[in-house]
């Protein structure tokens, strides 16, 4: 059949988007890991954390976090007796390397450890102008840093402060809850080094994970609920002076 | 061919159109990178590059495997459920390769002061030392051995 002119500007479009498919390829996975049978997030059992800052310098050897700046990071609360509702809060170094003696007796003290939220509902992928950072089909809010502007808005979304500019790339970055950890079947760095066990892993898809009973049977807290972000770092025993 | 009077116009119209159309598509196929889309507005790839990434802390699992006498003496202490990289740090490195990557050799005075360190936002029943009193300057594997540090009758393993 000859192609004339008018053929070839009928087979012009439908080559086109032929054309988009034949350049997506077959999409990469892990060989054993399937993005739909997971759904990922955390447990902070508040009572067991010791404030050892294990899990930011762990975090830190993970994922070359340049100096001064966390991914995770530990707060010391100190609420006072007499002014419940403004608790003293302070992280040295994020608590890399550890605490200096609390100087006010008396009141509530304790570690708060903090890191991405990974919330189901997240603002700041909400914002992102270039489709760089998402939440990925198993639960985990990442950065593209190839992809990404740099332009911040991200970084004033987060209502937890938990993102940052690398000064080096000058891309957003975060948390990844070690995504390439966790995808090769191990615990991510900062759960991996907790000698108490007051940070744990958890799959919210697999129905054998012990996050389940544990849900269930003790006074769990997600940090700003009244945000609607739906996090998935879930905190025991939070108390109401935690922001 | 003449629908109406300088019909001809309009042709011409629609032709620079249909070319600009076309170049558009053409552009966006080659600037929108391949995976984008595949599983919402984003690279699907950027998934996979980021499990690529090497892990530095190889789990505890990669350790017991050889050090099983060591699992042994943990299993009877207090350590029992602190995975070996708390203190001896990340160790992917040996475990690919144990002849010539080795790790250092702890420092007992650094390390146990990490955690148990007097402080009062730590747990109550969590033990705590003031370490100065405590051990006035002796590394603390003088007394304790860290795998299973409780001091029993026979003196230290």
């Amino acid at each position: 059949m000859k192609i004339t002119r008018r053929h070839m500007l009928l087979l012009l479009p439908a080559a086109a988007i032929a054309w988009e498919y034949v350049r997506a390829g077959t999409p990469e996975t892990s060989p054993n890991y399937q993005l739909s049978e997971h759904w990922w997030g955390m447990l902070i059992d508040l009572p067991k954390c010791i404030g050892c800052g294990n899990c930011v310098r762990a975090c830190q050897a993970e994922n070359d976090v340049p100096e001064g700046y966390f991914r995770t990071w530990v707060e010391r609360y100190h609420v006072t007796d007499y002014d419940i509702e403004d608790p003293h809060v302070d992280s040295p170094d994020g608590g890399k390397k550890g605490f200096p003696p609390s100087k006010e007796a008396g009141g509530k003290n304790f570690f708060v450890p903090k890191l991405c939220n990974h919330c189901a509902d997240s603002p700041c992928t909400q914002v992102c102008p270039v489709g760089a950072t998402f939440i990925s089909p198993d639960g985990v809010v990442l950065v593209d840093k190839t992809y990404c502007l740099g332009c911040r808005y991200c970084v004033q979304a987060c209502p937890y402060g938990c993102r940052f500019i690398n000064p080096q790339t000058m891309t957003a970055e975060k948390c990844t809850l070690c995504y390439h950890r966790i995808t090769k079947g191990l615990i991510t760095a900062c759960c991996e080094v907790c000698p108490t066990g007051a940070r744990q892993l958890a799959d919210l898809k697999n129905p054998h994970d012990p996050i389940h009973e544990f849900l269930k049977t003790h006074n769990v807290q997600i940090l700003k609920p009244s945000m609607a972000t739906h996090a998935k770092v879930f905190y025991n025993d939070l108390d109401g002076s935690v922001r | 061919m003449k629908a109406f009077k300088d019909s001809g116009h309009l042709f011409r119209l629609a032709a620079v159109f249909m070319v600009g159309g076309l170049a558009f598509l053409a552009v966006r196929a080659l600037l929108v990178p391949r995976s984008f889309g595949q599983y919402g507005h984003y690279r699907g790839i950027a998934m996979a590059e980021m499990a690529a990434r090497p892990v530095n802390f190889a789990g505890h699992q990669a350790c017991e495997d050889c050090h099983s006498e060591v699992l042994e003496k943990k299993s009877r202490g207090k350590h029992v459920h602190v995975n070996c990289e708390a203190c001896h740090g990340p160790l992917a490195k040996h475990v690919n390769d144990p002849g010539s990557v080795q790790p250092a050799k702890l420092d007992t005075a650094v390390l146990c002061v990490r955690c148990h360190e007097a402080n009062l936002a730590k747990p109550q029943a969590f033990p705590q030392v003031a370490s100065a009193d405590h051990a006035s300057g002796m590394p603390c594997d003088t007394c304790h051995q860290p795998h299973s540090p409780a001091i029993t009758d026979g003196g230290t393993e």
